[in-house]
């Protein structure tokens, strides 16, 4: 199953490659992750081979947690420029809901739904984009304030209720199909990982993402407009964030008013997991689809062991703390090699 | 070697101290009296700064020994043990907290250290009233928070600051090291510091005042030290010096004096020119850039010098208009992203902050400008860029050239030629440079002089910011001196030497009055 994302793991451009030759311990570095999925499977599948390591199980694992996968690598853009976003489980909530209000409720056609609630998502992205760079509040707190408000928002517009009743046409567009006993759901996180991807490794927009996150002086004074660029980023990440929503919406049938809230934390978790496997030291796609998968395994397999359901909280705060940690141990050690050279 | 007396605060003999193979301090001695202002001069690397730090206890010396007071003071200094010596150092950042208030950064030691329950502010208030006033600083407010007072009511404070904590320790004769205090401040107010140094040193204090602004050492100074290549090469009453021998202690050797000539302006056409630029501390600059010739500016330690090249460039704040090729831009809105498409390119000074992102390859740096050079379609051309990034290494001779390499793996000259590869890469037609060899070693340095030349050779108008007059006189073609802001000097022609430059500079601060008095020095012509 990991062999999907290590596959096609970018090549070109591994900061692995430092002195030439492949040194055993750089290669450990970037696939860790991989390595500890791979034995995270070896363990359960041998504590509980008729439960664990059944098709049935790893399909459902792959196709429930598209929702995440979309949302954690939407938050990777902003990431990568240097920002953060607390709103996107608001955003996502919003975006579920009005797909639910406007479809169920209020019977507009599917389409129009969904669309309004994409736009939402460039909306609430726009506004994060306008009080960090033009009022030059730290984004930290600003999409924490939005966060907060657009699940306001959600409580008001739903009337602190969950609706349910979102056209087929919708459901059966995310869980209704699957392909090679996988739901389509799956495929769309799938796509959108390999399309970041290009974007981050293959476009001037992406280098010029990656500069700005790593080096805002550096980007200004090499003309990038530093400002656009971190606009944009939040931009995409509402949108994505949405389109997040869509999924969950399609997932659940309906929407509900908190579950947007749930999503933030393992978003974050995994965001920074990934950022230490596959290119260490950076946001990336294929890391970030790892880390995902990886944690829910691991809260998969305890559920099957019939571990309490609190131990979703102590496993993806726990790989959130320790994630941080880990990624900071490349920089920690570059900061040493050039004190001691 | 002078003898101890009874008048000596503090004295070092045989003070020696290298670095690897350099000789920082070779035997140097220094003797600062009672109730004396002892000026400690000498150019960037003369050694200054190590002796300082011998006695703040940072460095360990070779040899030597220290006498404090008559008493002998065994070496190495324990970091911070100087304070139970009588001494205080005030450096250039004062060290002063602006969102505090004045009573609270004057008690700030007291309140750092332990088994103080309550503070009383009323009492600390007017205490802190008493010490201001005792020291003249009126117009000061106990409980104003620094961040409403002048930088220069922040120095004064920090002076008052330093000489009040060894007299709550009580030494009745404290020593204050002045480490540059006055090189960021305005020239307004200046005389209240030196009213404020000569209090204390009538109150039988003594102050090590480290500049390089020889109008100050005439003003404040009675006896001056002055340190070339790591030795003492004089020690005298500063009443009895001339400014000119001052000069030559600190340079080496007499000046030769040469007649003036005209200055060899480039006769390019003018590509960049200035009008009226102002930032925080450069003020009303003109200068024109001319194809092919290379402008050099210096100046002393917060003359501005090394603000100009930015300001140019849109990359900090300022005022006024540029002209490129004879389109005019308004310098308050100006952003590198506008000039860098008519072909000006800037070379910054901070390497690490400014000019590379040390965790991308070198080369994404060096193609980050030109990045729509390798795309087609939408898809960039990792190889092409990779291939351009090799060859630019070749000709810019970056070692080891291997441009999959995060930036990081370079030494710090090879970074600066990667550096100019990115940004000589198109021939710029202007080209803005900040202390370009900053931090070089010795054969990367000619190589990035070559450049530099052939840069302006290929019809670049090049501007270079920089104090080291050996940079100066081996690349430029003309010299603006810089000093408070301004364009006291233009230096240009055959008289371009490291020496005459570093005399032009020194004296820079008192070549106002030179010129206003009529007599202009030799090879100079005056500007604006």
């Amino acid at each position: 199953m990991s062999t999907v994302p290590t596959s096609a793991a970018p090549v070109e451009d591994p900061p692995a490659r430092k002195r030439g030759r492949v040194r055993p311990a750089k290669v450990l570095e970037r696939f860790g992750l991989v390595l500890a999925f791979v034995m995270l499977i070896a363990v359960f599948g041998a504590l509980r081979p008729d439960t664990f390591m059944t098709t049935a199980n790893f399909s459902t694992i792959l196709g429930s947690q598209a929702v995440l996968v979309v949302l954690t690598l939407g938050l990777t853009l902003t990431l990568t420029t240097g920002d953060y976003d607390l709103s996107i489980g608001g955003t996502l909530s919003l975006s579920a809901m009005l797909v639910a209000v406007l479809n169920a409720k209020h019977g507009w056609p599917i389409g129009t739904a969904v669309l309004v609630a994409v736009a939402a998502g460039a909306a609430v992205g726009s506004i994060n984009g306008l009080f960090v760079l033009v009022f030059g509040v730290d984004s930290f707190i600003v999409t924490l304030g939005t966060g907060t408000v657009l699940q306001g928002v959600v409580l008001w517009i739903s009337d602190s209720s969950t609706i349910s009743g979102v056209s087929d046409t919708l459901v059966n567009a995310v869980v209704g199909s699957s392909l090679l006993g996988v739901p389509i759901a799956f495929y769309y996180g799938l796509l959108l990982c390999a399309t970041l991807w290009y974007l981050l490794e293959y476009t001037t927009l992406g280098r010029r993402m990656l500069f700005v996150g790593r080096g805002r002086r550096v980007s200004r004074l090499s003309g990038i407009d530093v400002r656009r660029v971190r606009w944009g980023a939040l931009v995409a990440t509402g949108v994505i964030s949405a389109f997040a929503g869509v999924l969950y919406a399609g997932t659940t049938g309906g929407a509900d008013s908190t579950s947007g809230a749930s999503f933030l934390l393992p978003a974050y978790a995994a965001a920074f997991l990934g950022a230490t496997a596959i290119v260490p030291g950076r946001f990336n796609p294929w890391g970030t689809i790892i880390a995902v998968y990886f944690l829910v395994t691991g809260i998969t397999g305890l559920t099957i062991l019939g571990v309490q359901s609190y131990v979703q909280q102590l496993f993806y705060g726990g790989a959130l703390v320790l994630a941080v940690a880990l990624s900071q141990y490349p920089r920690r050690k570059e900061l040493r090699d050039q004190e001691s050279a | 070697m002078p003898t101890t007396t009874d008048d000596a605060l503090l004295e070092f003999t045989g003070l020696s101290k290298s670095f690897g193979g350099a000789q920082a301090l070779r035997a140097v001695d220094l003797r600062v009296d009672r109730g004396q202002v002892h000026g400690l001069l000498g150019q960037n690397g003369s050694g200054k700064s190590t002796l300082l730090k011998v006695l703040a206890g940072f460095h360990d010396p070779d040899e030597g020994s220290l006498r404090v007071r008559g008493e002998d003071v065994a070496l190495p200094l324990a970091p911070g043990a100087f304070r139970a010596l009588g001494l205080a150092f005030v450096h250039q950042d004062l060290a002063i907290v602006p969102a505090l208030s004045v009573t609270e950064n004057l008690i700030v030691s007291r309140l750092a250290g332990r088994g103080r329950r309550q503070i009383r502010w009323g009492a600390e208030n007017k205490r802190a009233a008493a010490v201001l006033d005792r020291y003249g600083l009126t117009g000061i407010e106990p409980d104003a928070p620094v961040s409403q007072l002048s930088q220069m009511q922040r120095a004064l404070l920090a002076i008052v600051r330093a000489i009040e904590e060894l007299r709550d320790d009580e030494h009745a004769a404290p020593l204050l090291v002045l480490d540059e205090p006055t090189a960021f401040l305005p020239r307004t107010g200046i005389e209240s510091l030196f009213a404020l140094v000569r209090g204390i040193v009538s109150e039988g204090g003594s102050v090590l005042f480290v500049t390089h602004d020889l109008d100050e050492v005439r003003e404040v100074c009675d006896v001056v030290t002055v340190l070339r290549d790591g030795e003492r090469v004089g020690t005298l009453d500063v009443g009895g010096a001339t400014t000119e021998q001052l000069v030559e202690l600190i340079i080496g050797h007499r000046l030769e004096r040469q007649e003036p000539t005209s200055a060899a302006r480039g006769t390019g056409a003018v590509l960049m020119r200035a009008r009226g630029v102002s930032a925080s501390v450069i003020a009303d600059i003109d200068l024109e850039m001319r194809a092919g010739e290379v402008l050099g500016v210096t100046g002393l330690v917060g003359s501005g010098f090394d603000e100009l090249a930015h300001v140019l460039f849109g990359s900090r704040p300022g005022t006024g208009e540029i002209e490129v090729e004879g389109r005019t831009y308004d310098v308050a809105k100006l952003q590198p992203r506008h000039l860098i498409p008519r072909g000006v390119s800037f070379v910054p000074a901070d390497r690490a902050t400014d000019a590379t992102v040390q965790r991308m390859s070198i080369t994404d740096n060096v193609t980050i400008t030109t990045l729509d050079a390798y795309r087609s379609g939408v898809k960039l051309s990792r190889r092409r860029m990779e291939d351009k990034a090799r060859e630019l290494g070749e000709e810019f001779g970056v070692s080891p050239n291997r441009p999959e390499l995060d930036m990081a793996a370079l030494s710090g000259g090879n970074q600066q030629k990667a550096v100019l590869a990115k940004w000589l890469q198109v021939d710029p037609l202007v080209l803005l440079l900040d202390q370009p060899t900053q931090g070089v070693d010795v054969g990367a340095r000619e190589q990035i002089f070559t450049a530099i030349r052939a840069a302006a050779e290929r019809g670049a108008a090049v501007l270079c910011a920089s104090a080291d007059y050996d940079e100066l006189a081996s690349v430029c073609d003309r010299v603006l001196i810089l000093a408070r802001g301004q364009v006291v000097l233009e230096v240009a022609g055959p008289g371009l030497s490291k020496d005459d430059l570093a005399e032009k500079v020194l004296t820079s601060t008192t070549t106002t009055g030179v010129l206003r008095g009529g007599t202009p020095d030799a090879v100079i012509t005056s500007t604006t």
